[in-house]
């Protein structure tokens, strides 16, 4: 095997241990949620150390491929590629520590009236969906489940767009919530990121499959 | 131990001063590239491992050259035996004019390996290290000459492993050879490096960049710069290595 070959797939096996780690990271946010487990939510703030020394190493691994095969063709898209998926997965590792933040700072356990009129959890279950397909995705080397996470990222948008209204008429019925009312729109706010991010992420895979750029097209 | 090691070389053809004050060291197992432009020592310093700069007159080496910890221009030394340690491979593919199988059996039959059988299994083995193996298994008696530059170049570096030597010494191994060639050498170099420590001549940055593990910059005689080839070519420490990799002079 060429020795580019072996560092490419050296740089794939470190992707998916990045991807792996945020999607841990995205999981046991819901559960420090559900759960009101400040505990695992001070382990989230902790491990996101990690998730940005992932991001590190595959920042330089990339710039040492650039700098060392020149790489081109599918090569190139894939390095390319790599280096957007890698700022991507750092921002939902930021996103899921910025929800453990929520849990360590709230008092009490989240109403479950509120999470059920949201559809918060609903919500957050397909966010982490949308990382494993992504991450499968990316794995395969398969365009049509990449495709497949445009139309799922439509359904958290609609979630976010209804939010502001369920949650102020929630607020007017609940005076003593507003606070983790509040915490809730901020959350929904993140995983529509998370949905964002899961996007781009798409479009990179399928620009490093079949060189086509989708971005800011509508598919 | 290093595997090679110099210490503050200098060496001069007659007035020209052509290395000033080289020291280094190469592991073992590693590939180093010698880059830097025409005229600037390098291929000058690849010889001096070997001795082949003894061949050439009015030269005058001052400083210690080590392999294994060894002397190699102390008194005594056998140059013939220093020689089956440390092959070279040359730019230009030089087969002899003989078949297939004896120009990899040159080098045993010399050193006076009568032993049919070795020779035989040592030629396959050899050209199985060289990556020729298969494209030659059935022509062994075919001239040489026969081959592609190609494989003529691998043919070479089976003649060099197949007596033996732990250094290879490659002077610019790949510049008369088309792309898909110079990709099958190089692929090579980066299996051999898991048995030979190699030293390489290169004017093809990208090369050095692909195939080694350290890279050293040579300019008018002098090492620039000598580190690991990755942080030579993201953040190289001296101008003249950036200017020189970045295509802005040389």
């Amino acid at each position: 095997m060429a020795h580019i070959d072996d560092e490419l797939d050296q740089l794939k096996v470190d992707t998916l241990g990045m991807w792996t780690l945020v999607q841990l990271q995205l999981r046991k946010g819901l559960e420090a949620l559900t759960k009101l487990d400040k505990d695992l939510a001070r382990e989230i703030i902790l491990s996101e150390r990690r998730v940005n020394a992932y991001e590190i190493k595959l920042d330089t691994d990339c710039e040492n491929i650039f700098a060392l095969f020149s790489p081109v063709a599918v090569d190139l898209r894939f390095v390319l590629a790599v280096l957007k998926i890698n700022t991507n997965l750092e921002r939902i590792g930021d996103i899921a520590e910025g929800i453990a933040r929520f849990v360590v700072e709230t008092d009490d356990s989240f109403d479950t009236k509120l999470l059920e009129i949201t559809e918060l959890l609903l919500m957050y279950e397909e966010a982490i969906d949308m990382l494993e397909t992504s991450k499968k995705a990316f794995e395969m080397e398969d365009t049509k489940m990449a495709r497949s996470i445009f139309k799922k990222d439509e359904y958290l948008d609609k979630i976010n767009f209804n939010a502001n209204e369920i949650i102020a008429n929630y607020i007017r019925q609940n005076l003593d919530h507003t606070e983790q009312a509040l915490y809730a729109l901020s959350i929904i706010r993140k995983l529509e990121r998370v949905g964002d991010q899961s996007k781009n992420i798409a479009e990179e895979i399928i620009f490093y499959v079949e060189a086509k750029v989708l971005k800011h097209k509508t598919e | 131990m290093p595997k090679i090691e110099t210490k503050n070389i200098n060496l001069y053809y007659g007035d020209f001063h052509a290395l000033k004050g080289i020291t280094m060291s190469m592991e073992p197992k590693t590939v180093t590239a010698l880059i830097g432009p025409s005229g600037c020592g390098k291929s000058t310093y690849l010889r001096i491992f070997n001795r082949m700069n003894d061949l050439i007159d009015n030269v005058k080496l001052s400083g210690f050259v080590l392999v294994d910890g060894q002397d190699i221009y102390e008194k005594g030394t056998k140059v013939d035996e220093l020689r089956k340690n440390v092959g070279m491979v040359f730019q230009k593919p030089n087969p002899f004019p003989k078949s297939i199988f004896e120009n990899v059996a040159y080098g045993m039959k010399v050193n006076g390996i009568k032993d049919t059988k070795y020779i035989t299994q040592k030629v396959e083995q050899s050209l199985q290290q060289a990556a020729l193996w298969d494209e030659v298994k059935d022509k062994l008696k075919k001239s040489a000459f026969e081959l592609s530059g190609g494989q003529q170049q691998r043919l070479c570096i089976a003649r060099a492993l197949a007596v033996e030597p732990s250094i290879l010494l490659m002077d610019e191994p790949a510049s008369a050879l088309d792309p898909l060639s110079t990709s099958k050498i190089e692929e090579l170099i980066y299996e051999l490096k898991k048995e030979y420590t190699i030293v390489i001549v290169t004017h093809n940055m990208q090369q050095a960049g692909r195939v080694s593990d350290k890279t050293a910059f040579f300019y008018l005689g002098e090492l620039i710069e000598f580190d690991d080839t990755k942080i030579v070519f993201t953040n190289p420490k001296n101008t003249k290595t950036q200017n020189y990799i970045t295509g802005r002079f040389g």
